[in-house]
């Protein structure tokens, strides 16, 4: 396919490919999730699968083609495991927080009312908010 | 006069080290360029007025990066496990959770630390009443969850910054 | 041998990148609401980082490091500042 490829040993071919696999294997499996968990809560959990390890193992894989490519340490790439470690964690929780905020002003009765609230309408530490996964609530209609 | 021109030392090294890595070399050019630069931004960076802190025990902040690591390649096949089979049932729900920690930085790496974790997400925190809310993906025991995140992480994190 | 099994794994990993930037880019256009969206152009960012650098591993070239990179970055800003809009109305207070 390409001649790049074929210049690198063959223990680090096999490491590379099958840490891409894995990664982009991740990836998607996050972005399956993303298609198909059914509330915007559940929703956020999945793409944390890219970002974590599979851009993780990614990475991983071209500091190790790269090195062994052109003989000598590459290692920018941390750059950019830095910057996803970093920055994940800030868009998520300013999105949960935007979508929590939307959700309180239209009165969504699923999600919590705020915290300093919470005691107010008598609500008890560690009490919890749970929702059944629809298939479930689903059931109990039909059991009912 | 060493106070004044490194104020934040980590950030200074860290700044240099981006540096080198950007420009992939380690010629005394390079070096020099790159020191110059942080010790001018990390001077820069005083005018944000950042609360100072600095990690008490270095040894336990690793050994927590280590767990920290463990458990995200945990909750990655938990997370993956539960979107790639249809008939998985779970639950998922938010969580009450009062905090004892005050370190701003302390709260900050342990938002990052439950965020990064696939499955669990730090949604809020009010800092008038010391709570934060999670939102788990597969909850299956509430009391469970607090007990995790207070002893696995806070109580930790607490030693390393007070 | 191993080649073969590398440049395989890299067409293989490109067809799951490039479905997981379709999936991402369903929940952009029919999203339910606009937090669905923000969350999959999030996602989308990611994931062309990710296929960048497989590119970068196909052809053995650097340069598609610093695209890895910039893309990386722009997703965090325009996440980040789409995020603030959701919650205010407004980017800049």
């Amino acid at each position: 396919m390409s001649i790049p490829v074929l210049n690198v040993p063959g223990w680090a071919a096999g490491v590379t490919a099958v840490l891409l696999l894995l990664g982009s294997g991740l990836a998607f499996t996050g972005c399956l999730g993303l298609l198909r968990l059914s509330r915007f809560y559940d929703r956020m959990h999945a793409p944390t699968l890219g970002t974590t390890l599979g851009i993780g193992s990614v990475l991983i894989a071209s500091m190790l083609f790269f090195s062994v490519l052109q003989a000598r340490p590459v290692l920018h790439e941390i750059l950019i495991a830095i910057l996803m470690v970093v920055t994940t964690p800030i868009t998520l929780t300013l999105l949960a927080r935007a979508a929590l905020y939307r959700d309180r002003s239209e009165d969504d009765p699923d999600v919590p009312p705020m915290i300093g609230k919470q005691r107010m309408h008598s609500l008890q530490e560690g009490e919890v908010f749970v929702q059944e996964e629809e298939q479930d609530r689903g059931q109990a209609l039909l059991d009912e | 006069m060493l106070r004044r021109w490194l104020p934040f030392p980590l950030l200074t090294a860290a700044l240099i080290l981006t540096w080198l890595l950007l420009n992939e070399s380690l010629s005394p050019g390079a070096i020099l360029l790159g020191t110059l630069l942080a010790l001018i931004v990390s001077r820069l960076v005083v005018r944000f007025e950042i609360p100072r802190s600095r990690i008490i025990r270095p040894i336990s902040a690793l050994k927590l990066a280590c767990n920290v690591l463990v458990e995200i390649v945990r909750s990655n096949n938990a997370v993956a496990r539960i979107i790639l089979m249809p008939n998985k049932r779970y639950r998922s729900g938010f969580v009450l959770i009062p905090l004892d920690m005050r370190n701003p930085y302390g709260l900050t790496l342990l938002a990052c630390i439950i965020t990064a974790t696939p499955g669990t997400l730090w949604v809020e925190f009010d800092s008038k009443e010391h709570a934060m809310l999670l939102h788990v993906l597969d909850l299956i025991d509430e009391d469970e969850w607090r007990r995790i995140i207070k002893e696995r992480y806070e109580k930790r994190l607490m030693e390393i910054f007070e | 041998m191993m080649a073969t099994f590398l440049s395989w794994s890299i067409m293989i990993s490109q067809i799951l990148l490039a479905l997981a930037m379709a999936c991402a880019s369903y929940r952009v256009l029919w999203g339910p609401r606009a937090q669905d969206r923000v969350l999959a152009l999030d996602t989308l960012y990611v994931n062309a980082s990710i296929l960048l650098l497989t590119f970068g591993i196909r052809t053995g070239s650097n340069l598609y490091f610093d695209a890895a990179l910039i893309i990386a970055l722009l997703g965090f800003v325009s996440t980040a500042a789409l995020a603030k809009f959701l919650m205010r109305g407004e980017v800049i207070e």
